[in-house]
């Protein structure tokens, strides 16, 4: 090869250079396109582009608020939030998960069945996730897993809040329950509070808890956290904390409360004692109850059968929901209904043989030798069935139908609890259109007292009770105030009733519980100041056929329980100047002698705010008495009761 | 047997050469590799560990390296060119044959103390290569079609192979960089309009045939695609690393977010943060006056080793100088490209800045061939 002479070489070298700067131009030339395109991200997209990167990082989280509390007239806490303790584990922290578990098996006692679910929660989850391994642990074990924390790796103990409802069954029906929500729970809502999808977020089911939910929810609160690209919260950026839900205060009278329940005990029974005046409900009681703490954390499926299974059925609230017939407790209706209408004056009398004949058919009064002559005091007294046949013959089923719904008979009360019921106030449109027969006067008959289609509930009673101590419409009332603010008493209206008319019926109630011949004489007060008004009733929940009559009426001890008749009494109390009203029912109690005792008792209790002294009792009863309220002083104190501690 | 003999006796001997060093291209490669350093620290959460440190040391050995090729004279660095790439050939060769998998891929040799990348080898071998073989041709023979064939096959050999293994980014910088030296060597203007006008019908025909029966690609292929023209269809899915990479790029601002202030690096939102996404941590934290400083920096680098080039009268050296420096620039304008959502993610680090030590290595090693070139450069007498 030969050797390239100097021009050869300049040449050569000279394209090259000359190639060389076309190429450095280039490069130049891309690196000031990158530079201008850097420009159009950074400076002319930047804010754009500042707030994609904001919303990548930050997550907002709910902090759930804490839910109202619920107390009684006198600030004793009904419901309240109990911190509640549950362990639980980072899988990746904690390494050997297994290793671990076994070690918090020493210091907590593990469920199984929530271990499993752990275990499968782990696997579905990304491992940075807490799984709770335990659920409602003591304090004690608690404080001994946050001591053992050095050699638990990926283990924490944690605190959160649950329901607590500390008088257990007392406030069962009135209060219901909170449980965790459910999918059903959330199809029943339209556009459903974020709160709801934190799972186990607790939710009012029934009672007070399910209708003032909204009231007692609370709002949430919420913290900015700034978390990485996979979900793991790297540190909180600030926090808006939510509104707690608001405080309740009832009605109720815890003290009078859990003695009505004790009163009733196992008994399939039902009590309300309301304030005459403002309609102020003092104790809604139903028995037998129910633990409502056994829901708030999902009820096992055991807990639920035993108590759906029970005859008794413990979970029906029957002081509001339960409807019976009033038997001689409609009576005054009845009586008003004929005094209103002219058709009889105070003294006019009916004979009463003890039965009467009606369309061909023979209706019986409950005293079977008849109570001869009768007028209205004595016929309210004596709670003699034909002097109300014949004067409801006389007014009418319309006169009725229209006082009973006066005081309060088919109303649906506007109270929040579940399943507040209407009862059944009959009319003649009401049968032609609900059950296509014409009224025929034997209806009337078994209205007159309170039989046949006459449906109320114990609360119903209690509001008529009141009405007609004070001759005005009181609307019962179960919530005093909400978070504080007092809510207002309505001024009852005077009812379209003459008060001389209802003076006759009031003595006729007075002569019930006071005159030797009343049918509550033996279960009366003797304390002058606190003397009651009331009315004993019974309803039949069966036909009894003339074969029966014949043989002579079984008697209602030898019956099957449930085919025995109902026992109900309603009363007010004092006299003079009517401070409460009363009325019970006894399911099957086997008459009004169930139900008369308990309502007796229960205006004692009300009337002395706490037990009364025997000297209130006939002679006869004060060592039966004494029994009782020992026995009872043993079931009503020693409660968990806390005082209201906030303002 | 180079057209101009070298006055030797004006070329620095013994430890003198020290002296004879482009120091200035020194400092602006130390310059960088400081900035990888910072940043690398930056995404470790302010922690030397796990990537500044070794980092580090690694840059103190590709410093050495880089002396060391540059003491020894540029006519030892051409006559054993041939060679450096047949070896490099072979080992790409093995790493096919035997190689561990790695990443997916098969890209690298375990020596024991460390994994040798031959692809990132290739990239300086190949230079060498080619700026020997067109120091040997004649210059009226550079455009001869079958003198042109040779080069062809000496850049698409390893291409290939590259590509097989598989590694788009880097078979695209051959590719790129050994035209680049062809172009500079003179090959007649009509070959890269005839290769550029072929491409540029294959993309046509690759786009028309979607659909068809005679399409090009598979489905999957067509959806990366689809994905680098527009990575907010699928932000989630396969657009994720762009879309993130361009909110942390974007979010920086004028002056960035600050030093460890970068929420979607050090949240990891950034994908390959210390590698090849390096480049939007430092567009996050310092905003556009530091990545155009950083880019200023490169464009510096480039433009020294063209100046150095061009003063050198030496073809080979000259070849050697732009090659490299081609490859380098190759290397960071891919990868800035590619992280402003220009060009597909193809998977190349920013060179020096990056996590990675072959890489490093070899970058060091080719800076040492245009220290070399530069040190043993002809002086008039």
């Amino acid at each position: 090869m030969r050797a390239k002479t100097p021009t050869e070489v300049t040449e050569v070298h000279g394209r090259l250079s000359r190639r060389a700067l076309l190429l450095g131009g280039t490069m130049l030339a891309f690196m000031t396109g990158l530079g201008f395109r850097m420009r159009h991200l950074q400076l002319d997209q930047a804010d754009q582009y500042r707030l994609l990167a904001e919303e990548n990082r930050i997550n907002i989280r709910l902090i759930p608020p804490a839910r109202g509390e619920i107390f009684d007239r006198n600030g004793i806490v009904l419901a309240r939030n109990e911190p509640s303790y549950r362990v639980t584990l980072v899988p990746e922290d904690a390494g050997d998960v297994d290793a671990v578990i076994d070690k918090l098996a020493t210091l907590v006692e593990l469920d199984p069945k929530e271990l499993d679910r752990a275990v499968t929660e782990m696997r579905r989850s990304p491992p940075f996730l807490p799984v709770t391994i335990a659920d409602r642990v003591s304090w004690d074990e608690l404080s001994r897993v946050a001591v053992n924390t050095p050699a638990l790796p990926g283990i924490t103990p944690e605190v959160g809040l649950s329901r607590y409802y500390p008088l257990r069954g007392d406030m069962a029906h009135v209060l219901g329950y909170v449980g965790p929500v459910s999918d059903y729970d959330l199809s029943k809502i339209d556009n459903p509070d974020q709160l709801l999808r934190i799972p186990r977020f607790q939710i009012g089911k029934v009672g007070l808890e399910g209708r003032m939910e909204d009231d007692l929810r609370g709002v949430a609160g919420t913290k900015r956290v700034e978390v990485n690209a996979v979900g793991r919260i790297m540190r909180e950026l600030d926090r808006r904390e939510g509104e707690q839900g608001d405080d309740i205060q009832l009605t109720i009278d815890q003290g009078l409360q859990s003695y009505a329940q004790a009163r009733l005990g196992e008994e399939s029974a039902a009590a309300v004692v309301m304030d005459c005046e403002t309609g102020d409900l003092l104790a809604v009681a139903s028995a037998p109850t129910f633990d409502p703490n056994l829901f708030v954390e999902g009820i096992s499926v055991a807990d639920y059968g035993e108590l759906t299974g029970n005859d008794h059925r413990p979970l029906a609230a029957k002081s509001v929901q339960g409807t019976y017939p009033p038997g001689s407790t409609f009576k005054m209706i009845t009586a008003l209904a004929a005094l209103e209408e002219g058709i009889i004056g105070y003294d006019d009398t009916v004979y009463c043989p003890g039965h009467m004949e009606i369309s061909n058919r023979r209706f019986h009064c409950w005293k079977r030798g008849g109570h001869g002559q009768m007028n209205l005091a004595q016929a309210i007294r004596e709670s003699c069935d034909v002097y109300f046949y014949d004067i409801a013959l006389q007014v009418g089923i319309d006169k009725m139908s229209e006082v009973a719904a006066k005081f309060g008979i088919g109303v649906k009360f506007d109270l929040p609890l579940s399943g507040v019921a209407r009862g059944l106030n009959p009319s003649r449109d009401w049968k032609s259109s609900v059950r296509g027969e014409d009224w025929v006067v034997g209806d009337t008959a078994n209205a007159s007292i309170g039989q046949g289609f006459v449906l109320a509930s114990p609360l119903q009673l209690a509001v008529m009770t009141a009405r007609l101590a004070t001759g005005k419409a009181v609307p019962p009332r179960l919530v005093k105030s909400i978070n504080g603010v007092e809510q207002p008493i309505a001024e009852a209206p005077r009812l379209d009733i003459s008060p001389t008319h209802l003076a006759e019926v009031q003595r006729g109630m007075y002569a019930v519980s006071n005159h030797r011949r009343g049918t509550a004489y033996s279960k009366r007060i003797i304390e002058d100041e606190f003397r009651m008004a009331g009315k004993t009733g019974t309803s039949q929940v069966r036909n009894i056929t003339a074969a029966e009559r014949a043989r002579g009426v079984t008697r209602n001890e030898d019956l099957p329980w449930n085919r025995r008749d109902h026992g109900l009494f309603v009363n007010y109390a004092p006299f003079e100047n009517p401070k409460i009203a009363v009325a019970v029912v006894v399911e099957h109690g086997s008459g009004s002698k169930a139900a008369t005792p308990i309502g007796r008792d229960i205006t004692l209790q009300a009337l002395y705010g706490g037990t009364p002294p025997l000297s209130a009792y006939p002679t006869k009863d004060r060592n039966s008495i004494k029994i009782q309220q020992e026995e009872l002083e043993k079931l009503v104190p020693g409660r968990e009761i806390t005082r209201r501690n906030r303002a | 047997m180079s057209y101009l003999e070298y006055n030797v006796k004006h070329v620095p001997s013994g430890l003198r050469k020290v002296l004879h060093l482009n120091w200035a291209l020194l400092l602006l490669i130390t310059a960088v590799a400081g900035v990888g350093f910072l940043m690398l620290y930056s995404v470790a959460g302010g922690s030397f560990s796990p990537w500044a440190e070794p980092q580090m040391k690694r840059y103190a050995l590709g410093v050495f390296v880089m002396f060391f090729v540059a003491m020894v004279p540029i006519w030892f660095w051409r006559s054993i060119s041939g060679f450096a790439y047949l070896v490099t050939l072979i080992l790409l060769v093995l790493v096919e044959v035997m190689g561990s998998v790695g990443m997916g891929a098969q890209r690298w040799i375990d020596l024991g103390f460390m994994r040798l990348q031959p692809s990132e080898l290739m990239k300086i071998t190949l230079v060498m290569c080619l700026a020997a073989y067109y120091d040997w041709l004649p210059t009226e023979k550079t455009s001869k079609p079958l003198w042109v064939l040779i080069p062809v096959l000496l850049i698409i050999i390893p291409t290939m192979l590259v590509l097989r293994q598989p590694d788009l980014g880097t078979s695209i910088l051959l590719l790129t960089g050994g035209a680049i030296v062809m172009f500079l060597a003179g090959v007649h203007w009509g070959y890269f309009a005839a290769v550029i006008s072929m491409v540029v019908g294959l993309v046509v025909a690759v786009f028309q045939s979607r659909g068809t029966e005679w399409q090009l690609l598979k489905n999957y292929q067509y959806r990366r695609i689809d994905t680098f023209l527009d990575p907010s269809s699928d932000p989630l899915g396969a657009g994720y690393h762009i879309t993130q990479s361009k909110i942390a790029l974007g979010s920086g601002g004028w002056t960035g977010r600050g030093f460890m202030q970068g929420t979607q690096s050090r949240l990891n939102f950034l994908p390959e943060k210390h590698t090849d996404f390096i480049f939007t941590t430092l567009a996050e934290e310092f905003g556009y006056v530091g990545a155009v400083s950083l880019l200023s920096l490169y464009a510096l680098i480039v433009v020294f080793c063209i100046a150095s080039a061009i003063s050198n009268k030496d073809r080979y050296s000259s070849l050697v100088i732009l090659g490299i420096s081609g490859a380098f620039f190759l290397f960071f304008a891919v990868n800035m490209s590619m992280v402003m959502g220009l060009a597909p993610v193809v998977g190349v680090p920013l060179p020096l800045v990056s996590y990675g030590g072959s890489a490093m290595l070899v970058l060091m090693a080719g800076f040492g061939l245009v220290q070399s070139a530069h040190v043993h450069r002809p002086r008039q007498v």
